[in-house]
């Protein structure tokens, strides 16, 4: 399986179904910790994101790079979401997308565009490792994608590497105290719970796994 | 009323942008009362105008100041309307330098930015008088200048040659906002430094901190090339009343 345009295009129509099927999930997350519109927010996002998939497909120019996918997924979700998850996802698919020119990733390509996308978040977002946010979940899924890389695995092994280092990443959020984001508010009580956006973190890269093995 | 460059717009616009619409829409309607002459324009809420920002309005509002005035500063009220802000000039790669985003609070940046942009201030003036309004609004904060007021005597002339006046406030309602917009205003338009009982007369929040009564005394001092026109020109127009008697 290589990682192509329509690996690319594969991704984002799987993450748009995986987040629709944890729409309630998230908001029931981010109820707990913020202010309860994750869901529904990337829900919106990313059905506006396959709905201008849809349009290029049908009249306009097909986005023909990897980059070209990861652009307009950008700029959809900046202008479509609302929350800070808009800024965020925008501005992390945006970096990846400079990254990722290639007409298909090797393993290191792989590894650039995660790093792309965690440069964005923590461009936008000044969070470290530890405060309980998104990052939680993109950074050891760089970690992990690296290790895999520079082990030797193959394209779609360094994506689920990353996947199954962001999921364990997201469950590792529930002792963490917030100090970034809407759920520092809550101090101490922000403790317990999982952190929405590492919860959707994870779902994105199991759906770029998924796309590659589809 | 305005003290601006006369029959000129302010060289700067204001674009203020709020997880709410109407608070967005309310912060222009206080900073249009202090500053009649500045564009300000709201970009609150998501595009179905519900509580959230929108890139798209963020931009379009950002794209029509530009339009009317040189540079445009940026006020944002949360987290994710910050970072909005941020992705939109990161898009524009910063609109070639006229735009910059404050960091600032939202009222109290807007009310002081809108004051100093109505006085022709350029984007780095205007961008700083919404900062500093961060260390100003707190009550009690420290105020630079305020220790020199008592002690000298009424009616004696500055040592340093600058000019001193005396003057009771009319109105009875003191120097609340409007009537600290004006005097702000009025001071921005001289080339002189004026102290209103030694805190900065150019500055809206300053004055307004000062909290002073109807009936109260104001010390009016000026240092500069047009200091003593500065100090009669305060003093007028406090004892004008403002027109509230």
């Amino acid at each position: 399986m290589t990682l192509d345009v329509a690996w690319a295009d594969r991704w984002t129509r799987l993450s748009a179904e995986r987040i629709t099927a944890a729409r309630d999930e998230l908001t029931e997350l981010d109820r707990q910790i913020g202010d309860g519109d994750h869901g529904e927010n990337l829900d919106r996002g990313f059905r506006a994101v396959v709905a201008k998939l849809d349009g290029s497909a049908s009249g306009e120019q097909p986005p023909a790079q990897i980059g070209d996918v990861l652009k307009l997924v950008a700029t959809t979700l900046m202008s479509s979401v609302g929350g800070a998850s808009g800024p965020l996802y925008g501005t992390a698919y945006l970096r990846a997308a400079k990254v990722t020119g290639l007409a298909e990733l090797d393993a290191q390509g792989v590894v650039a565009l995660l790093e792309g996308a965690l440069e964005g978040i923590t461009a936008r977002g000044k969070a470290q490792v530890g405060e309980k946010t998104m990052v939680d979940a993109w950074q050891p899924a760089v970690d992990a994608a690296e290790a895999a890389a520079n082990g030797g695995a193959s394209p779609a092994d360094v994506l689920a590497a990353a996947a199954d280092a962001a999921r364990a990443g997201a469950g590792a959020t529930v002792p963490l105290v917030a100090t970034k984001g809407r759920a520092s508010y809550l101090g101490e009580r922000s403790a317990g719970h999982q952190d929405p956006g590492a919860t959707s973190t994870a779902i994105l890269l199991e759906a770029a796994r998924d796309a590659a093995t589809a | 009323m305005s003290a601006g460059p006369v029959g000129a717009r302010a060289r700067v616009a204001l674009v203020l942008v709020s997880h709410s619409q109407r608070l967005a829409q309310g912060a222009v309607e206080l900073s249009a009362q202090m500053a009649p002459g500045v564009l300000l324009l709201a970009a609150g809420g998501t595009d179905d105008g519900g509580l959230g920002t929108s890139y798209d309005r963020v931009s379009a509002a950002i794209e029509e100041a530009l339009q009317a005035a040189d540079g445009a500063v940026v006020l944002a009220d949360l987290g994710s309307a910050v970072m909005t802000v941020e992705s939109v000039l990161d898009m524009e790669d910063g609109f070639d330098g006229r735009v910059r985003l404050a960091d600032a609070p939202f009222v109290e940046g807007a009310v002081a930015a809108a004051v100093t942009a109505h006085g022709g201030g350029d984007v780095a003036e205007v961008l700083a008088s919404a900062e500093h309004a961060g260390g100003t609004f707190a009550v009690g904060a420290e105020t630079p200048g305020a220790a020199e007021g008592p002690g000298t005597t009424d009616g004696e002339p500055a040592a340093d040659g600058g000019t001193r006046a005396v003057v009771t406030l009319r109105n009875p309602l003191g120097l609340h906002a409007r009537p600290a917009a004006v005097l702000a205003r009025l001071v921005a338009g001289f080339d002189a430094s004026v102290a209103i009982d030694g805190v900065n007369g150019a500055s809206v929040l300053e004055l307004m901190k000062l909290g002073a009564a109807g009936g109260q005394e104001l010390t009016v001092t000026g240092e500069g090339p047009e200091a003593a026109d500065a100090v009669r020109a305060v003093v007028e127009a406090v004892e004008g009343g403002f027109g509230e008697v």
